[in-house]
């Protein structure tokens, strides 16, 4: 299929482009396989370069022959194209209709584009299972890194190289494998320096109604526990739920076969009411009503928050029961591809100062929710516009990035990185012109060759320049555990996303800008002040007599 | 001088939010409350900030007794004994009824200052300057002496300002019209289109009585300003309520009868429904454990943003009326006292880049609420008064202003510490400036002669209350701020509400930080001046030598970061309040990790200790 078939009109003159609080500007419409561009052709005026990726729906509104398309993006942008002529602009919103959501993969925008910046390091390399053990091994040497799924045959969903406990072999692992939903045997997600504690995740047990069993299973997790400590099992779902799930071959580890460990079940929701929340949410945010009522009650019933605080919570428990407990831990809901990551990404930013900084945090992320499976593809194909019926998509990983930035918001000193990063994280996983967040799983990637094929988000990320706009200059490294608070009155709503079409963030900039201004200066005067005393210095050791009193 | 009144040990103080207790020795002083703990660390009450004492049924565990504080403070001991739980009651009660201003902590509290100081406090604010500022005397507006002894009105302050036209048998017949004699005076000028901000209270209209000296009164009003035909007059209250004033002999202006007149209601509610709001508000958050749909929930129905919005949108309709059209405005309420106040107030604070500076804003408390006879004392239950009388006016006032802040991060000198303070002592009874009902009453009182300023005390300390990302030029591009009433843009002042609830708020401040740099900037660039001074002197190091000088030693303060000192007189805990761990636990592990006591204590590094400021 050509792009140019799915092209109908590829141009149209005097198109006017409105956009929230940007000058409105008339100019050429242009439809290419991959963007829509509108360009004034005159300078000093900005173009428009909108990925069909990113939009997420569109409304078509005639008056007379003009006719008006609302474009609804992805990053919950809205914009608006006044068309003339009827026919050009019923073709125009046809072919952006296919356009956005094309299926097929090798018609995606990362395998064509080109970088128009050096990459300086590949992104591809920049975080590799390897490198991370090597750290690991630093610590501690109860950890090997298998390769029992090396050609993605034991669990599709997992990297080829996964770090498990020292003392149990492959055959094991297999057999825990095939008693896990997913093939998502127990393995390793993060080592508590401090006191030794680990904390792993997997896919549910599929104990079933009969209550089967698995001892290698039993032997896995029990491996990674101390003489006579026992360890907590967190369960991402409710009680009610993880026993409907029996019903299914799923289920949970009863406490007859694993006296060892404790089991707490907490409430994540699953990715279908994810969705429904933020689209209430949107629409919430959107609302043009002037009613506090209205707006208080469509956030309430939106439960945005309280999916941000469930999580939290939950994360700050797995935090609590490694830290505080000194007990290890391992986190599972149904798949192990969802609710388990958010707990098991946010409990390492608590614990981990190494993951508040620019590098750890895309390490996390590489770790916690690229290699560990996370379907990205699938829970970001729509955002909150979208008419189409909803398949598997859901917010789960813009739910784990408004956690971090509430987290940050509590503790603004101690992360190396501002807001700035987490919103482009955010814009990235639902449209993007790199291939990091393509498809879902390690073996996908694998198999259409993206690393070789498609640049990586963090090639871009990793220049000066972008580390500097994305840096916190507030940043103090903080080697402590940061517990952030999960009161109500204490969380927040993400502005920076969910508000940010809705008022001009220029003064907020600015004081933003301002704030810079004075931790820079502040450095300057420093250095200025060690010159001078290094100077002073030097004269007085050449001015003998001014030593004398 | 401390008279204690009473001394209870084995005490436990219960934190707010957590299953913690701390335990120590209760105080009772004349003026204030003492805990203090094994480790010496002490929580300190002063009487006035009390609003309730409730003596709990007696537990196991002791006698529980729980004081709620004016400034959100709520505080919850457990006391071994009854008999003593029941000393500490009743000398409470006693001690928090005073009955006359005598009384209050005003005129006992001696800051160590010298007579001259304390006496230069009280001239810090000049409302005559105020309005030479404005532009006013000027040919259109005069200062009139009719209330020069607090004959025609006696909650007015005694210099007032009317139309040039406004004869003294206008001003005279228009006082008699309106309740408690509150005739219509200016209150702002905007200089710039020559327009004014007038106030008043309710025409006591009833059904159909008219009064031709009010008519001439507006239509002087309206004379003075040549850039609109018409006058705006804004009925502050819901039109409901005016409706039913009318019952009553009072009501609102007829359009009719005053033919020059734009009549608008505007609908802010009247005091009973706000403090019922507040408390209704302070019950949400003060609830444990409550889950983030309840926490809505509770904000929608206590109707506190709602009414906060309310202020906003009025401020901002009278804004628009005077800086946009140039009309000249006419404020009411009921008494015009409360709601005109708020937004008389908050309208100049729109219109005015001055009032947005830390003198600026004093400025504008000083003419809106205390010269115009804002009722302080019964609002803020100074004496033992009528509980109905009591409302949360100037705190709504205060937070529209934050709303404000939030929404103009770089138009303000001041941050919301300022506003915290200020807060802290309209309540605390320790200075003059809030007591008493109107001006007439606080002479009578010799304030100026028996009590210190508020205002010198924060200007002294004010470095501690600027907003670092202040920008003085922000002015220029915009003197008229223009705020978003999207009702998404207003939002819980958790720093006022939860000021002293430690677990509550972020651990680390931009703010404090921030405001470290910058005075740290300072001091660093003296350090460079001097250090520079030196080097030259040592380059020519003759002349130096012969006078015998030393170097100066650098500045061991300039380094960064120093110790902020922030406002001492508390233990408010707003942000960035480092310490102790974060004391709340996620889940009650012991619950499901079978007998297992309480989940092991905890290293101290928890929560961040190493906090910069």
């Amino acid at each position: 299929m050509e792009f140019a078939e799915l092209i109908k009109t590829p141009r149209v003159d005097g198109v006017v482009l409105r956009r929230p609080f940007l000058p409105t500007v008339e100019g050429t419409l242009c439809l290419t396989g991959h963007h829509l561009i509108l360009s004034s052709r005159q300078d000093n005026t900005e173009e428009l370069w909108l990925l069909h990726a990113n939009i997420d729906a569109i409304e078509k509104r005639f008056v007379g022959s003009l006719g008006t398309i609302i474009v609804k993006c992805k990053d919950l942008r809205v914009i608006q194209l006044d068309i003339p002529g009827m026919e050009e602009c019923l073709n125009i919103a046809s072919s952006i209709e296919v356009l956005s959501t094309l299926d097929s993969v090798s018609l995606m925008y990362p395998l064509f584009y080109r970088p128009m910046f050096q990459v300086i390091e590949d992104g591809w390399k920049s975080f590799l299972p390897e490198d991370a053990f090597k750290d690991l091994e630093s610590m501690t040497e109860e950890w090997r890194l298998s390769d029992v799924n090396k050609d993605y045959s034991v669990c599709s969903s997992y990297p080829p190289l996964v770090a498990v406990p020292k003392d149990v072999d492959d055959d094991t692992l297999r057999k825990a494998a095939a008693f896990r939903h997913g093939g998502r045997f127990p393995v390793l997600s993060y080592y508590h320096k401090k006191n030794g504690m680990v904390m792993m995740r997997s896919g549910q047990p599929l104990t079933g109604t009969n209550g089967r069993r698995c001892k290698e299973d039993e032997k896995l997790i029990n491996a990674t526990l101390r003489a006579g400590k026992r360890g907590y099992i967190i369960d991402t779902r409710t009680v009610s739920v993880a026993q409907q799930a029996k019903a299914r071959g799923g289920g949970f580890e009863s406490e007859a076969n694993y006296p060892q460990w404790r089991r707490i079940h907490k409430a994540i929701e699953r990715s279908s009411i994810l969705q429904e929340s933020l689209i209430k949410l949107v629409e919430a945010c959107n609302d043009q009503s002037h009613s506090m009522d209205r707006w208080l009650s469509k956030l309430e019933a939106s439960n945005w928050q309280t999916h941000v605080k469930e999580i939290l919570t939950s994360a700050c428990l797995a935090a609590q029961c490694i830290d505080r407990e000194g007990a290890s831990v391992l986190v599972h809901g149904t798949e192990g591809t969802d609710s388990t990551l958010q707990v098991t990404s946010l409990a390492q930013i608590i614990l981990d100062p190494a993951c508040r900084t620019i590098q750890g945090f895309q390490a996390l992320v590489e770790r916690e929710w690229l290699q560990a499976g996370h379907p990205f593809q699938q829970r970001c194909s729509q955002s909150a516009y979208s008419n189409s019926k909803p398949r598997c998509e859901a917010p789960v990983f813009l739910l784990f990035l408004d956690c971090v930035w509430q987290i940050l918001r509590q503790f603004p000193c101690s992360f190396q990185f501002s807001q700035h990063f987490l919103v482009l994280l955010f814009e990235h996983t639902y449209a993007s012109q790199f291939g990091t967040f393509m498809g879902n799983s390690a073996s996908e990637r694998s198999k259409l060759n993206l690393s070789q094929k498609t640049v990586s988000l963090w090639s871009w990320v990793n220049r000066p320049q972008e580390v500097e706009r994305l840096s916190n200059p507030l940043y103090e490294a903080n080697c402590l555990v940061i517990w952030p608070s999960v009161a109500p009155q204490s969380l927040l709503l993400w502005e920076g996303v969910f508000l940010r079409w809705k008022r001009s963030s220029r003064c907020l900039d600015e004081a933003y800008d301002e704030m810079v201004h004075i931790i820079q200066y502040n450095k300057e005067l420093q250095n200025k002040v060690n010159n001078l005393r290094r100077q002073l210095a030097q004269l007085e050791t050449e001015e003998p007599l001014l030593q004398t009193p | 001088v401390l008279h204690l009144v009473t001394t209870v040990e084995q005490v436990r103080l219960l934190e707010r939010f957590s299953n913690k207790s701390t335990s120590g020795t209760l105080h009772l002083t004349a003026t204030h409350l003492i805990f203090v703990e094994s480790n010496n660390a002490a929580t300190t009450i002063l009487h006035h900030h009390i609003a309730s004492v409730e003596k709990l049924s007696l537990t196991t565990s002791g006698c529980p007794l729980v004081i709620q504080c004016r400034n959100f403070r709520v505080v919850h001991f457990v006391v071994q004994r009854e008999r003593d739980c029941h000393d500490i009651y009743s000398s409470l009660l006693r001690l928090l009824r005073p009955v006359s201003y005598d009384e209050l902590y005003a005129f006992s509290y001696n800051p160590k200052q010298n007579e001259q100081q304390r006496e230069e406090g009280w001239q810090l604010i000049d409302l005559g300057a105020e309005f030479e500022r404005m532009g006013v005397p000027c040919d259109r507006w005069q200062l009139t002496d009719v209330n020069r002894d607090y004959k025609i009105c006696e909650t007015y302050p005694r210099d007032l300002y009317v139309p040039i036209t406004a004869s003294k048998p206008i001003i005279v017949g228009s006082s008699k019209f309106r309740s408690k004699g509150r005739f219509p005076v200016l209150t702002y000028f905007y200089q710039e289109k020559k327009a004014a901000v007038c106030r008043c209270s309710q025409p006591l209209s009833g059904f159909s009585a008219r009064c031709l000296e009010d008519e001439s009164m507006l239509q002087a009003i309206s004379k003075a300003n040549h850039n609109s035909r018409f006058v705006y007059v804004m009925d502050t209250r819901p039109k409901l309520n005016a409706m039913a004033n009318r019952a009553a002999g009072k009501g609102y202006e007829n359009e009719d009868n005053y033919s020059n007149i734009r009549f608008q209601f505007v609908g802010i509610e009247n005091i009973h429904v706000m403090r019922t709001s507040l408390q209704k508000l302070l019950e949400v958050v003060g609830s444990r454990f409550l889950s983030v749909n309840d926490y809505l929930l509770g904000l929608e129905s206590c109707g506190w943003l709602r009414h906060v919005k309310a202020v906003v949108d009025a401020a901002i309709f009278l804004t628009k009326a005077v800086t946009v059209e140039g009309a000249s405005v006419l404020v009411h309420c009921s008494d015009g006292w409360d709601r005109t106040a708020q937004v008389c107030s908050l309208g100049a604070l729109l219109m005015d880049p001055y009032y947005r500076t830390i003198k600026g804003f004093m400025v504008l408390i000083e003419k809106d609420w205390i010269s115009f006879g804002h009722k302080f004392a019964d609002r803020c239950d100074q004496l033992d008064g009528d509980p109905k009388e009591v409302s949360p006016v100037f705190t709504q006032f205060l937070e529209c202003v934050w709303q404000l802040t939030e929404q103009f991060p770089q138009a303000f000198e001041f941050s919301e510490w300022l506003l915290l303070q200020i807060h802290e002592h309209v309540h605390s009874c320790q200075y003059g400036n809030f007591l008493a009902n109107n001006q007439r009453l606080r002479e009578e009182l010799q304030l100026g002669d028996r009590t210190h300023s508020l205002w010198a005390f924060l200007l002294r300390e004010q470095q501690n209350y600027l907003n670092p990302a202040y920008c003085p030029t922000y002015a220029d591009a915009h003197p008229v701020l223009e705020p978003s009433t999207l009702p998404c843009h207003f939002k819980f002042w958790r720093n006022m509400y939860h000021q002293f609830d430690r677990s509550m708020h972020p651990r680390q401040s931009v703010l404090k930080n921030v405001l470290t740099l910058k005075e740290s900037n300072c001091q660093l660039e003296d350090t460079i001046k001097d250090l520079e001074t030196v080097s030259t002197c040592i380059k020519s190091n003759q002349i130096l030598f012969k006078h015998g000088i030393s170097p100066p030693t650098p500045d061991p303060q300039a380094s960064p970061r120093a110790q902020r000192i922030l406002p001492t007189d508390t233990e408010r805990t707003v942000e960035g309040s480092s310490g102790t761990e974060r004391k709340e636990s996620y889940s009650d592990l012991q619950e499901t990790y079978g007998a297992k006591a309480e989940p092991a204590v905890v290293s101290l590094e928890f929560g961040v200790a190493r906090m910069t400021c």
